[in-house]
């Protein structure tokens, strides 16, 4: 082989490997493609052809019936509840979590809690789901009463669900915020929870904003725990009856998706499309934040 | 005594947000040892050798089957969604021009694919690959699925390690006369490594916990697949319908603590090897 040639496979072979490359990076852009094309290409028509005032604000889901109903609205504020109850119980404790993990933590402690909230982070949400089962139902019916099964467990359980999300975020927000503005504020004669809470943690705001925006949408996206702890009667709830049971969108596709055909289960890909939605939106608030908090 | 002391000067709001921190930290820590300990203190003793029998009966409730399953598909996943994931994070990080229309598009598509929930994931890979390529519930369907879950897991880790390599291995490597296709495969790579792994064992943990995305795809059937297209379960799939069965309770407690184990088994091995990266 002439020196010549040589050069040359050795440059045929970087454009090669670049163009493989490029191609590999493609893949996501290909991904959310086809989720994209297929999951709207099925489910917009079925929309359609329920009507979309029908199909979004309807009270009855009996997919049985002829002619069958479709209404989500059951489901959609069962998304909303316990969405809402997540961060009722998550929320508070996250956030108060992450200034301990990242202001009051001594370093040996900080050692064995890091790992641990990951671990949290990485119980699978069958687990999470079994726990709410066997522990969770029975300590809401001989508390609160009602059967166990209702909006109000899916709440605590997915309180704890997001509880991971929002220390991780939050904590590493809070410690992007440069030492000058704390020590500023100690030295100003604050003192270091007042520094911590007054200045450091409202100089966090959009970063732990996020935290809250991601814990939103693991909570409105999470199927199998709530699926075994929530009752899933796909009737329109009212908030005080927190204690019966509740249907959301994901579980309304976990619940039917098995045995549906034809038209029933082209209402619950439309179903999927409005949760598809739901979690592209919050990932749109979620991206402005995290840029805005410059993270 | 002197701590005390020291809470007793505070002023009362500080002393309550003290308080609550602590009450917080507490609370979560307490919900993971409540879920720890709950499932395997009720589902050690529950575990026998007769669940690891090899076949799945009415009357012996075997794990085994649901366990080779997952091996499968979290062995395919990775063939598909590893190479793909670093190569594309090479292309990131190594190749493309900073600010690029492209890289913005990929880190858009990948950023949406990340806040995907598994639902949908099981939906997608229903219709698409279930349905529309005719693969139905198999181990195709399933592990095609979640590659695309784990594929934004695997390029942001890949791409951070990279980044993490300094310049200056970068510039030696071209000094020397390497091409960049060398360097990256003979210096950068190497470098990189630990980090890469510490994100596929990641990726390992989330489809050995997914269950929403599997039972559509590869379906939820009590035997090993003897085909790429036939359908199975995976360990998560098995405990979802012992729990919703109801009548296996020791098995299912079983089954819980197992999963438990293998994904705490597998966290501790990506901090470790996280750990082994920052001290070198």
């Amino acid at each position: 082989m002439g020196k010549r040639s040589l050069v040359l496979v050795i440059a045929d072979k970087e454009i090669a490997a670049k163009i493989l490359f490029a191609l590999s990076a493609s893949a996501a852009i290909l991904a959310v493609g086809l989720i994209c094309v297929f999951l709207f290409m099925q489910g917009l028509p079925a929309i359609w052809n329920i009507g979309i005032i029908n199909f979004l604000t309807g009270t009855s889901w009996r997919p049985t019936w002829d002619p069958p109903l479709y209404g989500i609205l059951p489901m959609i504020v069962g998304s909303l509840y316990v969405t809402a109850g997540a961060i009722l119980f998550g929320v508070p404790i996250g956030i108060f979590a992450a200034v301990f993990m990242a202001k009051f933590c001594p370093s040996p402690v900080h050692k064995i809690l890091k790992p641990a909230i990951n671990l949290l982070a990485g119980i699978p949400s069958v687990v999470y789901g079994y726990f709410g089962m066997v522990v969770l139902v029975p300590f809401v019916r001989e508390n609160f009463g009602g059967n166990g099964n209702s909006i109000l467990t899916a709440s605590i359980l997915l309180g704890m669900m997001i509880l991971p999300t929002i220390i991780t975020i939050s904590e590493s927000a809070i410690r992007a915020i440069s030492p000058e503005i704390y020590e500023g504020a100690i030295a100003l004669g604050a003192s270091h929870e007042n520094a911590s809470f007054r200045v450091v943690l409202p100089a966090a705001k959009s970063g732990v904003m996020a935290a809250v925006i991601l814990g939103i949408g693991r909570a409105i996206g999470e199927t199998m725990a709530v699926r075994m702890v929530a009752g899933n009667q796909a009737v329109l709830r009212m908030p005080h009856e927190f204690l019966s049971g509740a249907r959301t969108l994901t579980t309304n596709v976990v619940l039917e998706l098995g045995d549906a055909y034809g038209g029933h289960r082209a209402a619950l890909i439309a179903t999927g499309v409005v949760l598809f939605v739901f979690i592209l939106l919050i990932n749109a608030l979620f991206s402005m934040l995290k840029k805005k908090g410059g993270a | 005594m002197v701590l005390i002391k020291s809470l007793f000067r505070k002023k009362p709001v500080d002393l309550l947000l003290l308080l609550l921190t602590w009450l917080s930290i507490v609370l979560a820590a307490a919900v993971l040892m409540l879920v720890v300990g709950y499932v395997l203190i009720n589902g050690l003793p529950h575990i026998r050798p007769s669940l690891f029998a090899m076949q799945f009966t009415t009357q012996n409730q075997s794990l085994f089957p649901a366990l080779v399953g997952t091996l499968m598909i979290v062995g395919l996943s990775l063939i598909l969604a590893v190479p793909l994931g670093v190569f594309a994070a090479i292309y990131l990080v190594e190749y493309a021009k900073r600010g690029s229309r492209f890289v913005h598009i990929v880190r858009l598509t990948t950023e949406t694919l990340a806040g995907i929930p598994s639902i949908v994931y099981g939906l997608f890979g229903f219709i698409f690959f279930g349905v529309f390529l005719g693969w139905g519930l198999s181990l195709m369907s399933g592990s095609f699925t979640t590659a695309i879950m784990i594929l934004p897991l695997i390029m942001r880790t890949t791409e951070e390690s990279l980044k993490s390599v300094p310049d200056t291995y970068r510039e030696g490597s071209f000094g020397l006369g390497a091409g960049r296709l060398r360097t990256v495969v003979r210096i950068v790579l190497p470098a990189a490594m630990p980090g890469i792994l510490a994100g596929i064992i990641l990726a390992i943990g989330r489809i050995v916990g997914e269950t929403a995305a599997i039972i559509f795809t590869l379906g939820n059937v009590a035997r090993m697949p003897n085909s790429l297209f036939d359908t199975g379960r995976t360990l998560s799939a098995h405990m979802y319908a012992l729990a919703n069965e109801g009548t296996h309770p020791g098995e299912a407690h079983a089954t819980a603590a197992v999963l438990l184990i293998v994904v705490i088994l597998i966290n501790a091995l990506s901090s470790r090897i996280a750990r082994l990266i920052k001290s070198s």
